[in-house]
């Protein structure tokens, strides 16, 4: 009955919950200082650096899948069954996490050192909304799925209120935590009904039930699954997808994308964008991949549908934006529009790209916000008119962003955006998604103008009042240094992302 | 062989922007020398292919290099010229260099030179430079489709920076309106891909479009001659270029029109025709429909400007209809005259727009009407260099104006077997008409801006507000003069510096005079380029012919 538990693949979550712990009782016990502060973010730096340490020793490890808490032979149930795996994909989303994780952690050094924000629990919120994104991937069982995908969610909601006495801040919260709450509802009943059918929460149990290669529990005995799909199904699917399109912000579940990306502070806004945003398209692709496979004309069509709606609202509606923030929000949600666009293929192989586009838009989006960051320390209203100039009083900053945001728009010389666009165009436009390719094409038109926009304010001279002398954190450009070095590295050799993530996405 | 010289093309214009990029503090003094030596050694690399350039086997690919860059998607850096492509990357190593002449010959203070952020100006062309040679050098697909996309941020910030007035309207609709193309284009690239699994230009162009059925290769070409034609620009498709061209500064201009229209065309000769024969016989009639009403469409509307930049560049909207039809006719005739016309327009319309430029900086605006005439009185020189690219661009015989656009309509006369006789020598007579027109709105030009009577210039400067329709028709007005008789030289302070000079500078001249000769070369001697671009056009139409 007991069950035997590889430590060394579950190192990872576990070295961040070490971590977590330690910075409360950390916090708890040494004085509030100043240097306190920094101390936590290092020791916090720390873990996810152990923590992405273990991810490439396991990455440099045999390139087989291996697996751990599966079902014992004891209980007489299938070993192959199990609920944790450690494959070609879990590493990529894993790495892909704790890799932003840094950047984001820098972010939070800085947006610390005003002293408002209590450091322990920012440091011990962040390091738990972590270990779900990083057990999530790995996650092979619906139950476990759900929970990691809740412990991405639940720290979120405290980070964005972070800031007290802010209304701005705490009204973002609520938005984030009704959302949220609602989204988990309704994939959990998606979730029972899948299980209700297939009488298994694996994924792979479900595949092999669903494409009726196993007797389905839950439904009469005369029903024969293979042939025709019972309703019932249908509706768990579409539930469990409408759930992940919340975390991932997809049109019709998006809007609390830009109050939520405003009110919080800049760096969970990042983390929102990226690492929450990582975690819900993991969850998708191994649902839909995985245990839905069989399913894929039902749901790949919706999917198409749902990526067009994204990219086109999200690009509409990042056109009238002032605040750089709620631009960034707007755009993320477009962006992720692109990501979702080969899955409309309905294939694990399509998925690649996806997994592709994302790691790129991870490192360009971060480099964004890092900038973000630094002008938000001048001037509070962060307003796309404050960055008329940068270029010139603030020159790395200036081009980092300028970089990043053509990157973005997907031009050279941001070859990153450009070869992720591509990767994207091509499953489209071989797996005969016409029409899908001449939205996105429509769609990279219109984010132009507003990338376009922003950048030409950086170059256009200043205005009239003069920048505010301050000295910016040093972490803030290591942070800024980080991204801009992955984006530049992504466009020089873009074949190190096709490398990462060419893979059989299936554990 | 010798792989290293496209290489070296693209990268010493773009080591020399990096390094400005890496020294931040570069004199102002010492910019004007640096923009020189980094285009000038491009040309001269441009002048070395030129020269070592194999004319016995002009419709074979010299030079090549062939490198893995993204093995995942089957991208390959392979770079080379041939005959087609040859004359372009002179072109472009040519005018971009006559540019840094314009901009910094003598110090660069003149007016219309390196003043407003000399630095990234310097930075900004030789970014251009990079895309426009890679463009013409590429010969993989999603390489060209890279190179292509290179150039919109540079020309963006160059019409958004050092731009007229509406600057910020026309980069933007610039960049929109030539993205929305070129997207449309890789979708086109990446569905030959996904049919012929390759993205090699020269296997694809070999093969004929085999692997590709005739609707697959319609839909191609529609896409890709889609994306093309914006940048061409072809008739509906064209409402960009006017803003660009009238916003743009000098050198944007002679860019603009001077190269990147032209990568627009190459494009149709290098891959939409050769690669996608089938969809080239099918499409070829509605590309000849376009182009003939793009070449009527661009003389009316030529007759109806009263801005000289303007007029200039919906004048490229006419000759850029004489290319596709060229293309159109899917013969050796007509794709020769295409691809001569396309070289000619580079080198006229290039000094054109410098012209405009000079007079732009010194009558302060390029208004027709109320320049009052008699450059050729007032400023013998300009008057006389402007009359030689008017007449150079309307198809005056024995100028390279005349043959590429004789060759198209002769191209028309006898259209590739499978197209509709009856058709083409219809749009051989428009064209012909268009032909006339071209010449009617550059002589009225001609006579609104240099000829007439000094003496409307010389009483004070007051503006002519005669209305457009009767530019040409002398003022009979009696014109009371207030004081006695003076000439032009007496009102005119002596120059500053700073100010422009009266006739032609000494950098202007430089600048120029290679451009005239060439105009000059090409018309006296047509073979000289036919000869290059004959055997290379026959091998890529050799599905058709």
């Amino acid at each position: 009955m007991i069950q035997q538990i590889d430590y060394f693949l579950i190192a990872p979550p576990l070295v961040l919950a070490l971590t977590a712990a330690s910075v409360l009782l950390l916090d708890a016990f040494l004085p509030a200082r100043p240097r306190t502060r920094a101390g936590l973010g290092l020791v916090t730096l720390a873990g996810v650096l152990a923590s992405l340490g273990f991810v490439v020793a396991q990455a440099a490890g045999s390139g087989a899948a291996r697996s751990t808490f599966c079902v014992p032979p004891s209980l007489g149930g299938d070993p192959s069954l199990c609920s944790y795996v450690v494959d070609r994909f879990t590493l990529v989303f894993a790495g892909l996490v704790l890799v932003s994780a840094v950047v984001v952690v820098l972010l939070s050094m800085t947006e610390l050192s005003g002293g408002d924000i209590p450091a322990g629990e920012w440091h011990f919120l962040l390091l738990c909304a972590l270990i779900g994104a990083v057990t999530l991937p790995a996650s092979r069982d619906l139950v476990m799925l759900v929970v990691a995908l809740e412990l991405v969610s639940l720290p979120v909601f405290a980070l964005t209120a972070m800031k007290r006495y802010d209304g701005r801040s705490s009204e973002a919260a609520v938005k984030l935590f009704v959302v949220s709450v609602v989204s988990t509802a309704v994939m959990l009943f998606g979730v029972s009904l899948l299980y209700g059918v297939a009488g298994s929460v694996y994924l792979s149990r479900l595949s092999t039930v669903l494409a009726g290669g196993a007797p389905a529990p839950g439904l009469a005995e005369d029903a024969a699954v293979g042939q025709v799909m019972p309703a019932v199904v249908t509706v768990g699917l579409v539930l469990v997808v409408a759930g992940f399109a919340f975390k991932i912000a997809a049109v019709p579940f998006h809007s609390w994308a830009a109050d939520v990306y405003q009110g919080a502070p800049v760096p969970v806004a990042a983390l929102l964008s990226v690492i929450s945003k990582a975690a819900g398209f993991a969850g998708l692709i191994l649902v839909l991949t995985t245990a839905l496979s069989g399913q894929s004309a039902t749901w790949a069509p919706v999917v198409g549908v749902l990526a067009a709606l994204t990219m086109t609202v999200g690009n509409l509606l990042a056109l009238r934006q002032r605040s750089a923030v709620r631009l960034l929000a707007w755009s993320s949600v477009a962006q992720s529009g692109y990501v979702l666009a080969p899955l409309a293929a309905g294939t694990a192989e399509t998925a690649g790209a996806s997994i592709a586009y994302l790691v790129i838009y991870a490192a360009m989006n971060l480099g964004a916000f890092a900038v973000v960051m630094l002008v938000s320390r001048t001037s509070a209203r962060n307003e796309l008119d404050d960055y008329r100039g940068l270029v010139f009083t603030r020159p790395a900053a200036g081009i980092a962003l300028a970089f990043c945001l053509v990157c973005l728009a997907g031009l050279p010389p941001g070859l990153a955006g450009l070869f992720a666009k591509v990767f994207v165009f091509r499953e489209i436009v071989a797996s005969g998604f016409g029409w899908l390719a001449l939205v996105m094409a429509v769609n990279t038109v219109i984010g132009l103008c507003y990338y376009a926009l922003w950048t030409a304010r950086l170059f256009a001279p200043a205005g009239a009042q003069t920048p505010v002398a301050h000295r910016p954190r040093v972490t803030t450009y290591v942070a800024v240094g980080m991204a801009l070095a992955a984006a530049v590295l992504f466009s020089v050799a873009p074949q190190v992302v096709l490398d990462l993530t060419s893979l059989s996405t299936s554990g | 062989m010798m792989g290293w010289l496209p290489v070296a093309l693209l990268a010493v214009p773009l080591l020399g922007a990096l390094l400005l990029l890496v020294v931040p503090n570069v004199s102002r003094r010492a910019l004007p020398a640096y923009g020189l030596v980094f285009s000038g050694v491009t040309f001269a690399l441009g002048a070395l292919m030129v020269a070592t350039f194999d004319y016995g086997t002009a419709a074979r690919i010299q030079f090549e290099l062939d490198l893995p860059w993204i093995p995942g998607l089957g991208l390959r850096f392979h770079l080379g010229v041939d005959g087609v492509s040859l004359p372009l990357v002179a072109l472009t190593a040519l005018l971009t260099f006559l540019c840094f002449v314009y901009l910094g010959w003598g110090g660069g203070q003149a007016p219309d030179q390196l003043g407003f952020r000399p630095r990234a100006l310097v930075f900004t062309l030789l970014v251009l430079e990079v895309g426009m040679i890679g463009t013409f050098l590429a010969l993989d697909l999603l390489l060209f489709f890279v190179f292509f996309e290179i150039v919109l941020i540079p020309m963006y910030f160059l019409i958004g920076i050092w731009g007229g007035e509406g600057r910020r309207a026309a980069s933007l609709k610039f960049i929109l309106y030539t993205l929305l193309g070129s997207v449309v284009m890789l979708l086109g690239l990446l569905l030959v891909w996904a049919q012929t699994g390759t993205l090699d230009i020269v296997a694809l162009s070999a093969s004929h479009g085999a692997g590709m059925s005739r609707s697959v290769q319609i839909l191609a070409f529609v896409a890709i001659g889609a994306g093309l034609a914006v940048k061409t620009p072809m008739w509906p498709l064209y409402t960009w270029l006017p803003d660009a061209h009238t916003e743009a500064p000098t050198v944007g201009s002679v860019l603009l029109a001077g190269v990147l229209l032209k990568m627009g065309t190459y494009g149709f000769a290098r891959i939409a025709i050769p690669v996608l024969p089938e969809g080239a016989q099918a499409a070829a009639p509605w590309l000849g429909a376009f182009a003939v009403v793009g070449i009527v469409y661009g003389a009316l509307a030529c007759l109806a400007q009263r801005d000289l930049k303007r007029l200039i560049a919906y004048s490229s909207v006419g000759h850029m209809g004489f290319v596709l039809l060229g293309f159109a006719t899917l013969t050796p005739v007509g794709v020769n005259g295409a691809l001569f016309a396309n070289v000619a327009h580079g080198l006229i319309t290039g000094l054109l727009f410098f012209l405009a430029g000079a007079i732009k900086v010194r009558y302060g605006k390029a208004d027709m009407p109320s320049m009052g005439g008699a450059m050729l009185a007032t400023r013998p020189r300009l008057g006389a260099l402007l009359t030689f690219a008017a007449i150079a661009s309307l198809g005056l015989p024995g100028l390279a104006g005349f043959w590429g656009e004789m060759l198209a309509l002769y191209g028309a006369f006898q259209p590739a077997a499978g197209l509709p006789r009856g058709l083409f020598l219809t749009y051989m007579v428009i064209g012909g008409l268009g032909a006339v027109l071209t010449a009617a709105y550059f002589v009225i030009m001609l006579s609104r801006v240099t000829h007439g009577h000094p003496a409307t210039v010389a009483a004070g400067g007051a503006l002519d507000e005669r209305p457009v329709g009767d530019g040409g028709v002398p003022d009979e007005r009696a014109v009371v003069p207030l004081d006695p008789p003076r000439s032009v030289a007496v009102l005119r302070p002596p120059r500053t510096r700073g100010e422009p000079a009266v006739d032609v500078d000494g950098h202007e001249l430089l600048a120029w005079t290679p451009l005239v000769l060439l105009i000059l070369l090409f018309g006296l001697w047509p073979g000289l380029l036919l000869s290059l671009t004959t055997p290379p056009v026959q091998t890529l139409l050799g599905a058709l012919s």
